[in-house]
């Protein structure tokens, strides 16, 4: 293993040289940095401590103290997760792995996995799973699975990633593939059914109502999660075996949810995000309202001044001064609906809804070939978010075929909208500006930045895409204040707080 | 000082003696933050047991809970101390014509007579042991955390008049959020983070089985289940760990030892406030009971 072993990061590493188990803790950290958490020198510190307290052994316990110290925002505990079950992943007792990691390697390949007896696991793995035939693994799980039984369901996950994963050492394929392979072989869909026939057997009228099959359902969907994870769990103890925990934490590094790229999003890294937004919107308000407050000062606060007199017997020494109310820009937000940026443009409306507390006006404008203000549908909601969904399902934005065409978008607007522009608006333009090579019109933008306070673009293509392909957002450039890239939240909140 | 508590096993078992079913997350992190003589902040949704959580210590360890209950506009003079300026400028009004000099009556004004003592000054004075709740602290405004920083990090409270008041003992110090704002990283820093989410299904069944009085243990497993399943709907609100109490006590107090489709309807709105999230929950679990099976 060579966990220990991993360079010491030299400068604001307060632990170098210290006992193997700080040693251990700072080799941590620095993967904890490298999957991009910020861990400050003061958290680092209260960790090296924490160890002292809470031993490796009680492994939950220990996970949570570690994390107690070195993680201070929930959206990062994923991150901090993965990390943490690499590069532990072969620490504590129960999780060691013996000797022959890899039993039957020349008999395990697909599905015959039948092979009983021979080079089996030599009584490690929880018990239970020597010499099983696939039938007999299949019925232990389903067992298992029935009773809710932890600790066979894990054994029997163990076994079943011996006996069907298929792994072989050095070979560079990534958990996933075994997972499949691991799954495939279990079909926990169809254990899935036979748990349901067998509840609705045991039903007093031999069936379930909806309510009971959904509940039923629910709480063995729970079990087979489980499973999954122990399942997981050991694949990924058995690749760090193999390779390293510098290598599997590269491969299982996942961007933290502001530095998710708004266009390649997963689904789950969707959610996440969206989970995000809420915490990063409340803290960005909170921030710019004391930056207004706090940019200037203003005329004399007499009570104050007078209250704080009496510090000093009474005399005025200590002048206060009323914050001042700096005037509020107004803003137009025009944003690109189409496909490839919605996600994009759905995160930008609802942050700038969220502040719009900073603005004497917002107006939103959204488009892909036709254009729509949608203004209305944010009007005295509370939920922004939902505001948003509305934007993308009902804004009437096709004008022929629904494919992108700023040039037309921009003519709309500038016909219907253009003379509300003023020298107190604001302008923010959210695209790619892929345009299908469609004409630009970008006099219009020219014609707007004349009028208007100032124009911004904010683009989700990193900046080597850009004027690539039908991307024509250089043509627009010279009539905007700031063309931006804007591909994460981390970006997005940095344009916003310049913004004001 | 000596420590609070021997190892986490018995934080756990303690609370639970409490009435509270601490994970353990949970009982790790309160026994780290007496070895570490750090503060703890809880974050989490809403009913999720953290004020509880700080009440709890307070009652296991033998000491006073002293809270402090955030709101926006707290400042200094309800959170810390405050001069009693009606007495001071009672004094100076009453010393104009004497003799004495202005310096002596400033010391004398600015002597422990004439102030207030707060939440967070009482925690620091206090002899005996205390438990210091500084309960949704997500509601003051982002500066007036820097009020708390000193305490925080050095257990101490600066008077300028007066000089620097140590603790004379480490209070066990729990700050609460329900995560309506993100706190400054300053506040972070001095803190043990811990996050208390909705319980896993097995914990929620201990909690209701504790909590609510005449209970059995299969009514309280259709409970814990139940609302389980409804928090895995993507929801306005999801429900609290005390709704779900609530409802509980609602299903014993009419009598019901098993629960249906009918009786989860007609009882619904006690786990869910928003109308849209009790449609959709109903959509998914009750109706159309006639068409399946
Ligand atoms: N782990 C727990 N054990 C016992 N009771 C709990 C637990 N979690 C929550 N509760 C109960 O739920 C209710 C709400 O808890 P509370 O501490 O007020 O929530 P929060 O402060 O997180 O909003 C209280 O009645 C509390 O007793
Ligand atoms: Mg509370």
């Amino acid at each position: 293993m060579t966990t220990t072993e991993s360079p010491i990061e030299s400068a604001d590493d307060p632990s170098s040289g210290g006992s193997p188990m700080l040693d251990l803790l700072s080799g941590f950290i620095i993967e904890l940095r490298n999957a991009g958490l910020p861990v400050s020198l003061t958290e680092n510190l209260d960790a090296m401590e924490a160890v002292k307290h809470i031993p490796m052994e009680d492994r939950d316990t220990f996970k949570y103290a570690l994390a107690a110290t070195l993680v201070k925002n929930h959206s990062h505990w994923k991150a901090f997760e993965v990390v943490f079950e690499v590069f532990f992943a072969l620490r504590g007792s129960e999780y060691e792995i013996s000797e022959d990691r890899f039993p039957d390697l020349d008999d395990m390949d697909d599905d015959q996995g039948d092979t009983q007896g021979q080079g089996q696991s030599q009584g490690q793995g929880g018990g239970g799973g020597e010499a099983l035939s696939p039938e007999q693994l299949a019925q232990m799980l389903l067992d298992a699975l029935r009773k809710g039984d932890q600790a066979m369901m894990r054994a029997l996950a163990r076994q079943a990633v011996r006996r069907y994963a298929g792994m072989e050492p050095g070979r560079p394929v990534g958990g996933t593939y075994y997972l499949y392979r691991t799954l495939r072989n279990l079909d926990l869909d169809g254990m899935m059914d036979q748990l349901m026939d067998q509840s609705r057997e045991q039903a007093p009228d031999g069936q379930l109502s909806k309510f009971e099959e959904r509940l039923e359902r629910d709480e063995y969907n729970d079990r087979i999660e489980k499973l999954k994870k122990e399942i997981e769990a050991e694949i990924r103890r058995m690749l760090v075996a193999d390779r390293g925990v510098e290598a599997m934490s590269r491969t299982l590094r996942k961007p933290l949810p502001e530095d998710v790229d708004f266009m390649h999003a997963t689904r789950e890294e969707m959610n996440s995000l969206r989970k995000a937004i809420y915490p990063l919107t409340r803290k960005l308000a909170a921030r710019l309202a004391r930056k207004r407050k706090y940019g200037r000062r203003g005329p004399l606060d007499f009570r104050k001044t007078v209250r704080t007199s009496l510090s000093y017997g009474g005399v005025p020494a200590d002048p206060q001064f009323r914050f001042p109310r700096p005037h509020k820009p107004e803003i137009f937000v025009i944003a690109d609906i189409s496909g490839s940026v919605a996600a994009f443009a759905r995160f930008t409306l609802h942050l700038v809804y969220a502040i719009s507390s900073q603005f004497s006006k917002v107006r939103a404008f959204v488009f892909i070939d036709g254009l729509d203000e949608v203004t209305r549908f944010f009007d005295g909601v509370d939920d922004i978010g939902e505001a948003v969904h509305r934007v993308n399902t009902e804004a009437d934005v096709v004008w022929v075929d629904g494919h992108s065409d700023y040039g037309h978008a921009f003519g709309v607007f500038w016909e219907r909208y253009g003379k509300d522009i003023g020298p107190k608006t604001t302008v923010l333009i959210l695209g790619d500006a892929r345009n299908n090579y469609h004409a630009s019109q970008s006099w219009i933008i020219k014609e707007i930045q004349s009028k208007a306070r100032q124009v911004h673009w904010l683009n989700p293509e990193p900046k080597s895409y850009w004027d690539t392909g039908d991307s024509i957002v250089g043509e627009y450039t010279n009539y905007c204040d700031g063309v931006y890239e804007v591909r994460n939240l981390r970006q997005l909140e940095g344009f916003v707080e310049k913004l004001i | 000082m000596d420590p609070r508590f021997s190892d986490v096993g018995s934080v756990r078992a303690d609370l639970e003696a409490a009435n509270y079913l601490a994970d353990d997350g949970i009982a790790g992190v309160v026994y780290l933050a007496d070895r570490l003589q750090k503060p703890i902040l809880v974050e989490g949704p809403a009913g999720t047991g953290k004020t509880q959580l700080a009440k709890s210590v307070a009652e296991i360890s033998g000491a006073r809970l002293i809270r402090l209950q955030c709101y926006e506009g707290l400042d200094e003079a309800k959170a810390l101390y405050e001069w009693n300026y009606k007495k001071q400028l009672l004094r100076i009004q009453a010393e104009r014509n004497s003799e004495i000099e202005w310096d002596t009556i400033e010391d004398d004004i600015f002597s422990d007579e004439f102030l207030l003592t707060r939440p967070l000054l009482e925690a620091i004075r206090a002899d005996d042991p205390v438990v210091l709740l500084i309960d949704e602290v997500d509601r003051v405004e982002i500066e007036t955390e820097a009020l708390l920083l000193e305490i925080l990090s050095d257990y101490q409270v600066s008077i300028p008049e007066l000089g620097t008041i140590e603790a004379k003992q480490i209070p066990l110090v729990f700050l609460t959020s329900n995560n309506t704002r993100e706190l400054s990283e300053a506040l972070k820093r001095r803190c043990l983070y811990l996050h208390i989410d909705y319980p896993e299904m097995e914990r929620e069944k201990e909690i209701i089985l504790n909590k609510v009085d005449g209970i059995t243990e299969n009514l309280a497993d259709q409970v814990a289940r139940i609302v389980r399943s409804i928090r895995q709907l993507e929801l306005k609100k999801a429900p609290s760990v005390s709704e779900t109490i609530d409802w509980a006590r609602t299903l014993i107090l009419l009598g019901i030892d098993q629960i249906d489709a009918e009786t989860a309807t007609d009882t619904v709105n006690i786990l869910l406030k928003y109308q849209s999230d009790i449609t959709k929950a109903l959509k998914e679990f009750a109706q159309s009971d006639e068409f399946s099976g």
